[in-house]
């Protein structure tokens, strides 16, 4: 396809080629009738080259002029203003021309006058069809079918009195006065559509009437122009014999005149259609400054600005309550007298809106208010309301009595109630980016806390050691560990602090403190027992404990030494038996029995191992574990998928017991940390 | 979930617990054997339809049992199912609370002192 661009210079070039071959042969006719010479020449040749001409032009003015929205009226005018004046300085010296050789004998030649009428029908045309274009645009702003329909029968019609022109049909005649009434009704009917108007404000519209009236004036005068060389009966072809041009005159001068007296009519009205479409801008700025990131004092500016000229207030202030700080905003009015002004008021209602106490729906008329103050009278009271809180009040004041009504008050609730959304939106933006934070902080005690658990497990060559836990939030409170106080011998623990999150991650640590500061050196499991929970009785809250089992693995006298502080039983695989062993002695939970009397609840227990043997330790988030039809895995579970696995190596023996697990819970949640040690002795 | 109701029989106050206890129904549990606590020398606690308990809801029971022997009041508790009395026994809670296997043994326990 031909690009815009290209389009307007082809036409533009036919025009030229189509008005230099119409005067061509147009005064080539004239020579040869003049000097009565034998040549054979069509006199359609002229005719069809002037209409050539209006259709390049026709095409020209087509493509290089857009079309109309709200924005280029005015430009559209302009447009016809600027090509009038061009045109009409073209005549003018068409004018002064006969004017300074009005006497000699150039002037009195029918080739000049011939010649100077075509470079006048050239200006003419030029401004008639630019001017014909601007108006369809103007006509078909915010079209119809049945406007498009008929605006495309008229210019078919007037193709189609091109066309009726090449018979030559003279000025006033039967057959002209016909087309000529017919285009002209079409014309009327058309000139009705002026929707356009409407949305000039005051000021365009006056500048409208001043492009218009000019426009009107150009044509007056290429008209008076026409008659005075039709006047010398020397034109071989008169303009004003052709219908089409003489419709077109007849269509811009009825719309030109219909429009500049509607707009007349419309400036009395202008101001109030103008205020509306500020309060649907307004409006729309409002919606806008939810996605567009504006900061809650812009949106607080916008919402008191467009209220404020939406019901002609002379003062208004806007007080929002975010946190414990009181945010006013005033226009008009010094925050010192609004406390003044909240006393003045008479309504009941409206003290209820402006000292934060209503929640609820409200009628229009309850916030419309009257003051008892030297300055302002009336009072439009809002509460601004967000998920059915108050957070804070618009208030409108005008100076002169009962100036406000209910229609008033429609709008800025409207107005009130977007911004609501807006602030509510500030808040949850300012909650999303607060828990961000926390996601944050949690990350970092996640890594704090994975530190705490040991990285290298200590051990010698007398036994392999595997463990594995996680914490069913970021972070848990399960905690084991090793520590080879003497060569050979070995303190191992495994605990869970009751609850699990954040608090039991603090306690996780201070388990941690306590087992490195105690399992440092050589102690006896009940020693250790006891000492743990005289430690923790003094920290944990009232209602946290600690279950644990402590070990010392001696492997140099190949015994294992034990309590059981509340935590579930430890299991011992022994090879030679392939039996395994609750490790079950009595005990109680640390941090539970605050004062004495600890140590006779705690029993010691010991055991003899050969290699093979192992031990299982794990924490009741892996008894308790549930699937879907809320069956736990139990201990059973765990010692069916012990023994399903006895053979395989360490960590293999791990990873199966795990999966074991995973199958069973078939992606059910844990909601519990979980923790598993293996020892196998060697 | 759970529920918890309480109803007043003579001088025993006595607690019934159904469904599942744990960290955010603890609350419940807490509130109830405060309220018992501030009028009554003996709660009767009926754990018969009592089918989970957590960490969380063991905790409630230990932050009781020094404040209650210090104010000389009696909670017994009675009727726990096989899963929850493992819980209880492991953690070594035997040693430390009344638990009973039928009402009419609770209740003549708390009528004993």
């Amino acid at each position: 396809m031909l690009s815009n661009k290209l389009k307007i210079r082809l036409s533009l070039l036919a025009g030229i080629l189509s008005w230099l071959l119409f005067t061509f042969f147009d005064l080539y006719l004239l020579f040869v009738e003049r000097y009565q010479l034998n040549i054979e020449l069509s006199r359609m040749l002229p005719q069809i080259f002037l209409s050539t001409l209006v259709l390049s032009t026709i095409a020209f003015y087509r493509f290089s002029i857009t079309k109309a929205d709200s924005i280029n009226f005015l430009d559209l005018l302009w447009r016809v203003f600027i090509t009038g004046l061009i045109t009409t300085i073209g005549s003018l010296l068409i004018r002064v021309f006969f004017y300074v050789f009005g006497s000699s004998n150039i002037s009195a030649n029918p080739l000049t006058i011939n010649f100077l009428y075509n470079i006048l029908i050239a200006l003419i045309i030029v401004y008639l069809v630019s001017t014909f274009v601007v108006w369809k645009r103007l006509i078909l702003y915010q079209k119809s079918k049945n406007l498009i329909q008929l605006w495309g029968f008229f210019e078919y019609a007037l193709y189609g009195s091109l066309v009726f022109d090449l018979f030559g049909n003279k000025f006033l005649s039967v057959n002209f006065n016909t087309a000529l009434i017919f285009l002209g009704g079409l014309a009327l009917i058309l000139s009705f559509n002026l929707k356009w108007i409407a949305y000039l404000n005051f000021k365009q519209k006056w500048k409208s009437i001043l492009f218009i009236l000019l426009s009107g004036i150009y044509l007056y005068h290429f008209l008076l122009n026409l008659m005075s060389f039709a006047d010398t009966k020397a034109l071989s072809i008169d303009l004003l014999d052709r219908v089409y041009f003489v419709s077109l005159f007849v269509f811009i001068i009825l719309y030109a005149g219909i429009a500049i007296l509607v707009t007349l009519f419309n400036l009395p009205t202008s101001s109030v259609f103008e205020r509306k479409l500020q309060e649907a801008i307004d409006f729309q700025k409002l919606s806008q400054s939810i996605p567009a990131g504006q900061s809650e004092e812009q949106t607080y500016d916008i919402l008191l600005e467009s209220s404020m000229s939406a019901v002609f207030a002379d003062a208004a202030w806007l007080e929002i309550k975010s946190g414990s700080a009181n945010h006013v905003i005033s226009r008009g009015i010094a925050k010192e007298t609004i406390g003044d002004i909240k006393t003045t008021v008479k309504q009941e209602f409206i003290r209820k809106i402006l000292s934060y106490q209503v929640t609820y729906e409200f009628s229009s008329a309850k916030v419309i208010g009257s003051l008892n103050h030297p300055d302002f009278k009336s009072i439009i009271a809002i509460p601004i309301l967000v998920q059915s809180q108050q957070i804070g009040s618009l208030a409108l004041l005008q100076e002169v009595s009962d100036a406000f009504n209910r229609e008033m008050v429609d709008i800025i609730t409207t107005f009130v109630n977007q911004a609501s959304i807006s602030i509510e939106n500030f808040q949850l933006i300012q909650e999303a980016l607060e828990n961000e934070r926390y996601k944050e902080q949690l990350k970092i005690a996640k890594s704090v806390q994975k530190s705490l658990l040991p990285s290298v497990l200590e051990h010698n060559d007398k036994f392999d050691i595997v463990a594995f836990s996680m914490a069913a939030d970021e972070v848990g409170g399960d905690y084991y560990d090793i520590i080879e106080p003497l060569p050979g011998l070995f303190n191992l623990v495994i605990a869970d602090v009751s609850g699990k999150g954040t608090s039991a991650a603090f306690n996780m640590a201070q388990m941690r403190g306590i087992f490195h500061s105690i399992a440092q050196s050589k102690v006896s499991p009940k020693e250790f027992t006891t000492r743990a929970n005289l430690a923790l009785g003094k920290c944990l809250e009232k209602s946290s404990f600690i279950t644990a089992m402590f070990f010392v693995l001696n492997t140099i006298e190949q015994k294992i030494c034990f309590t059981r502080a509340g935590h579930c039983p430890g299991l011992f695989y022994s090879a030679s038996s392939k039996k395994i062993t609750n490790l079950t002695t009595e005990g109680v939970g640390l941090g539970i029995i605050r004062n004495s009397g600890f140590d006779s609840y705690v029993e010691e227990g010991t055991i003899s191992y050969s290699p093979g043997d192992l031990l299982l330790l794990y924490t009741d988030g892996i008894a308790e574990a549930k699937n879907h039809e809320k069956q736990q895995f139990g201990s059973e579970g765990l010692i069916n998928s012990l023994l399903n696995h006895i053979d395989e190596p360490l960590d293999q023996m791990k990873e199966s017991i795990i999966g074991d697990l995973v199958t069973f819970l078939d992606n059910n949640k844990l909601d519990d940390d979980y923790t598993l040690t293996l020892v196998r002795f060697k | 979930m759970v529920a918890i109701n309480t109803e007043l029989i003579e001088d025993i106050h006595r607690i019934s617990v159904v469904g599942e206890i744990d960290a955010s129904s603890s609350i419940e549990l807490d509130n109830a054997i405060k309220e018992a606590a501030k009028n009554h020398k003996k709660i009767l606690m009926d754990l018969q339809q009592l089918d989970y308990i957590s960490s969380a809801g063991l905790g409630v029971f230990i932050s009781y049992l020094e404040d209650l022997k210090n104010q000389q009041i009696r909670l017994v508790v009675f009727g726990l199912q096989e899963t929850v009395s493992e819980v209880f026994s492991i953690l070594g809670l035997q040693h430390l609370m009344n638990i009973k296997t039928s009402e009419k043994e609770a209740i003549e326990f708390l009528n004993e002192g």
